[in-house]
């Protein structure tokens, strides 16, 4: 188990792994001194999930999309959510974003605690007053993301002009500012400009820029490199980085790619069929995953240090939310599956002060399934 | 979620690593329909669509039949009772030649049923031959014979049909090539973006790679993967053309007296409507809109059955 | 943007000119003289006759005068009354069609996009179902039957309003509700449509996401781009009110040129027919014309259709 771990820990290209990073020569010190001044991460909790439990009506019956999710988010720190797609994490997202459509959507439990306030039960007027403002969401696809029929100034400034009541010129500033810090050039032009008129990858620095105009404490960036290049994703990814680092904002990334992960998030919750099944930091995700779902994520990577092992995508399919599993979700894929695991959920297990884990391998009767 | 107290109930053997157990819990797979069955089983669950469906087998039989229940025949006058309200002996009333109402609405079903039936099939075999070249060739063939359609569909249809009209006479056939004249471009359309989105898929490639035709292509492989749509602008195709029959016989233009169709019968009956006859135009009236109201909501039905955006 | 509104203009020339060519060519082709029903048993009138509308001379320089007297708008002599000539029936009578027929746009674009909204906005609920079902219902009946009805119960049995004629506003009403009922029903539909599908849009997400209010999101967002596919029918419906106006206008009895044109048909009066189709044919293409245009502004990604041979 263990030598499963460290294995992976060894073979991969973690940013702050104390294994050798991959960053440009030039800008590798720069960047790497600047990670070391920022991730002094406050204990302060800026956003606390409880026991979320979303389902949505279709015509073959309710999905339940998120079974009882529980995490933190601290002030100024980026948390990975990662999972195979279904999972539940950008029904997650949504839901702290209050943009969950009810009906067919539902939220049947839990909370979300922000500023002292539940967004679950705020009404529509109070939620939007936080949305755009304090918490702000970038989506997957940039293509789509933008209205096509507006010009890109008129929808920067318009979350701005709706929450502040500022000016058209200051708002106008405010965009330019904005599209500079994202790496815009020539942004006074580009304001009158369609989304048609830029890339993919110009288009997801705007939707950046949208997000962060009015300069929210949250943002929630779902899927935000997945729809793009290679050599773009590298890009939007150090924008990230350096824009965590100019405002300090706390970050939810939801992702299915473990090379985004291994490059910005702090701390990974790994999510398996509407349950985060694994928390930890990215070091103990990394090199001590607890999970053999974890384990088998990490090992479908592919890696190009790693030649003599082959890659193992897992086996089988996650089951089927209209009618979820009673035990664990993950035994009918889970190589140590036992009989316990089919019949009752795994106990949460805290392993460190941050990383915890829902197996029943933790449990001292298992002993016997590993060696 | 959890259980309560895990470690005090649950058994030691449980915690054995399971034998070859991977199989069972992916074993609850719902059953794969097909295509069609499949969308058979949603446009069931659509009352609205069935309720016209049951409805249009009723007319279907009535049209057929409806004539056969009554004594009178459909031209036969008889002066001693014109313009009679409903009754026993006439059930739907007599015009002013004191012709059956009701035998004539069942023959204004045929014609309306049939005007509407023929243009949807004569616009189906023109749309799809002329669509699917044009999609299937592609280039400049498909440039060209877009060009045609464009210029075809900025014609007014109706405009078109009634010197057509003018000029050929009024007469059934008359009606339907001029409704079709107009009436194919649509479909051929439909079928040629249905064309074009399947064209490049792999099993057309693999049966050109087997060195299969192109008329075969177009038959064995395409038609009956782009039929989802084309079906449901046929049914949609029939309420336009009994609403085109109905107005140009309403205009003068279509059927001929003593002939009936329910467009016929209500310009008829519009110089009597003031004087309290209304089942003159009650009764063509309702079957022209219950009628146009079935196969407007059958495709709509089949619209939202069909479309494979909507599958889940 | 010039190119896209010069490639309209030389497709809206070609199709006049290929429904001015079809009109001719129909016309010709019926056999017979149109002066066969006159009883002008006299050969020395029936040639007369034939010399004053100019049916005497080849095809070709017929053809060639047709076309001149289409650009010059200039439809020469009605044949069932001589001294009026078909401009002077268009004069009169096309106004007050133009009238009906403009009056019924504006109220079926409105109430149409109206209750498509508002019946995307509530789907499945009450007003949803209500407005589908006034959909269903006002495409099922036609605005004859429609026409029809509302003068018996609503001019007639009830008395609330005038039963025939175009003298007043208030007379306008039932015509106009007969016409625009069906085009209501179809706009509304489409406008639900294409709403419930632009709602579902990642844009409009990103909106909401914003906190921007429910009106903006849907008068700024939504609105403009569930609108496209409304614009793209309007020549079509144009056409459609257009010669709703037939018999709208032959049942109201309305003395506008769709009366003129059926009396026409009726009497087998040709320069009259070839006359008002063209001209209406031109008028109604010209309007799919300006469409195509007002949908170019609307939708800015066509400025950069430069490419030929995209459909």
């Amino acid at each position: 188990m263990d030598v499963i771990g460290q294995q992976m820990a060894n073979a991969s290209n973690l940013g702050d792994a104390p294994a050798k990073s991959e960053h440009r020569p030039g800008s590798g010190i720069a960047t790497e001194e600047k990670r070391k001044q920022k991730k002094t991460i406050s204990q302060e909790v800026m956003l606390s999930v409880r026991d979320l439990e979303v389902s949505f009506k279709t015509f073959g019956g309710e999905v339940q999309a998120i079974r009882g999710v529980s995490f933190d988010l601290y002030k100024g720190e980026t948390l990975a959510v990662v999972g195979e797609s279904g999972c539940g994490k950008s029904v997650t997202a949504n839901t702290i974003m209050g943009l969950i459509p009810q009906p067919p959507g539902r939220i049947r439990n839990g909370e979300v605690i922000f500023k002292n306030r539940d967004l679950t039960k705020l009404n529509k007027k109070a939620l939007r007053e936080i949305q755009g403002v304090d918490i702000s969401m970038i989506f997957q696809d940039p293509m789509t993301a933008l209205n096509p029929t507006l010009k890109i100034g008129e929808q920067l400034i318009e979350g701005l002009r709706t929450h502040h009541k500022v000016s058209r010129a200051e708002a106008k500033r405010k965009a330019v500012e904005m599209l500079t810090l994202v790496g815009i050039s020539n942004p006074e032009e580009r304001l009158k400009q369609y989304p048609h008129q830029f890339s993919g990858g110009m288009r997801q620095r705007i939707v950046i820029a949208i997000a962060l105009i009015c300069e929210p404490e949250l943002l929630i960036a779902d899927e935000p490199t997945t729809a793009l290049d290679v050599t773009i994703q590298a890009q939007i990814l150090e924008l990230f980085d350096e824009i965590q680092h100019k405002t300090g904002v706390g970050v939810i990334l939801i992702t299915h790619d473990l090379g985004v992960v291994a490059k910005i998030a702090d701390r990974i919750a790994v999510m398996y069929a509407g349950k985060i099944i694994e928390i930890g930091n990215k070091r103990e995700i990394f090199y001590n995953p607890q999970h053999p779902y974890t384990q088998g994520l990490l090992n479908s990577v592919p890696r190009l240090d790693l030649q003599e092992e082959e890659l193992k995508p897992i086996e089988g399919t996650p089951p089927d939310l209209f009618a979820p599993p009673e035990g664990c979700p993950f035994a009918a894929r889970c190589p140590y599956a036992m009989e316990v695991c089919d019949r009752i959920y795994p106990a949460t297990t805290q392993l460190t002060s941050q990383h915890t884990v829902d197996c029943w391998l933790q449990d001292p009767r298992a002993k016997a399934v590993l060696s | 979620m959890v259980a309560k107290d895990p470690n005090v109930s649950i058994p030691d053997e449980w915690f054995r690593k399971k034998g070859d157990g991977h199989e069972q819990a992916e074993a609850v797979v719902r059953p794969s329909l097909s295509y069609w069955k499949d969308a058979w089983r949603r446009l069931r669950k659509n009352k609205l669509a069935m309720i016209g469906l049951v409805f249009l087998v009723i007319l279907t039989f009535l049209a057929i039949f409806g004539p056969v229940f009554s004594p009178y025949e459909v031209t036969a006058t008889d002066l001693r009772n014109q313009n009679m309200a409903p009754s026993a002996t006439h059930w739907f009333g007599t015009d002013e030649m004191g012709r059956d109402v009701f035998t004539r609405t069942w023959y204004g079903a045929r014609i309306s049923l049939f005007v509407g039936v023929m243009a949807a099939l004569i616009d189906f075999f023109i749309g799809i031959i002329y669509g699917g070249v044009s999609g299937y060739k592609g280039g400049r063939t498909d440039s060209i014979m877009m060009r045609i359609i464009e210029i075809l569909y900025g014609l007014p249809h109706l405009l078109v049909v009634i010197l057509l009209m003018v000029v050929m006479g009024p007469s059934l056939t008359t009606i339907i090539v001029a409704l079709t004249i107009t009436g194919w471009v649509g479909m051929a359309r439909i079928v040629r973006g249905q064309v074009l989105q399947i064209k490049n898929y792999e099993f057309v490639t693999a049966s050109k790679s087997f060195g299969a035709g192109t008329s075969r292509i177009i038959r064995k492989n395409l038609i009956p993967n782009t039929m989802g749509p084309i079906i449901v602008q046929m049914t949609l195709t029939v309420p336009s053309a009994i609403f085109a029959e109905a107005f140009l016989s309403f205009l003068g233009l279509g059927i001929q007296a003593p002939y009936a169709s329910w467009g016929v019968m209500a310009n008829d009956a519009l110089p009597v409507i003031l004087s309290g006859d209304w089942w003159r135009l009650f009764f063509p009236a309702f079957f022209i809109s219950i009628t146009m109201f079935a196969f407007n909501v059958l495709g709509d039905g089949m619209q939202d059955a069909l479309d494979p955006k909507l599958r889940g | 943007m010039p190119l896209y509104i010069l490639k309209r203009f030389i497709m809206m020339i070609v199709t006049v000119l290929i429904i001015a060519t079809l009109t001719f060519v129909l016309m010709r082709a019926i056999p017979g003289s149109p002066f066969d029903e006159e009883r002008t048993s006299n050969p020395t009138i029936q040639a007369n006759l034939e010399k004053f509308y100019k049916l005497d001379q080849p095809m070709p320089i017929q053809y060639l005068n047709y076309l001149k007297s289409i650009v010059t708008f200039d439809y020469g002599p009605s044949i069932k009354k001589p001294n009026e000539s078909v401009n002077t029936l268009l004069a009169r009578g096309f106004p007050i069609s133009f009238e009906l027929g403009m009056a019924t746009i504006i109220v079926a674009v409105i109430s149409g996009i109206i209750l498509g909204t508002f019946a995307a906005l509530r789907h499945n609920g009450i007003i949803d179902y209500g407005a589908m079902t006034f959909a269903v219902v006002g495409i099922s009946i036609p605005n004859f039957v429609l026409a029809t009805l509302l003068i018996q119960q609503v001019a007639v049995n009830w008395q609330l309003l005038p039963p025939a004629t175009w003298s007043s506003p208030k007379h306008m009403i039932l015509p106009v509700i007969a016409l625009a009922t069906g085009p209501t029903a179809i706009i509304a539909r489409l406008t639900r449509a294409s709403m419930l599908e632009v709602l579902t849009q990642d844009y409009i997400k990103m909106a909401r996401a914003k906190g921007l209010t429910p009106f903006r999101i849907v008068a700024r967002h939504a609105l403009r781009n569930a609108l496209m596919p409304v614009v793209t029918i309007m020549g079509t419906m144009l056409a459609g009110i257009l010669t709703g106006t037939f018999v709208i206008e032959k049942i109201f009895a309305i003395p506008g040129m769709g009366k003129y044109f059926v009396d026409s048909i009726n009497n087998r009066d040709y320069p009259v027919i070839m006359g008002s189709t063209v001209f209406y044919s031109a008028f109604l293409v010209f309007m799919l014309f300006l469409v195509d245009i007002a949908y170019g502004f609307l939708d800015p990604r066509i400025k950069l259709h430069k490419k030929e041979g995209e459909v």
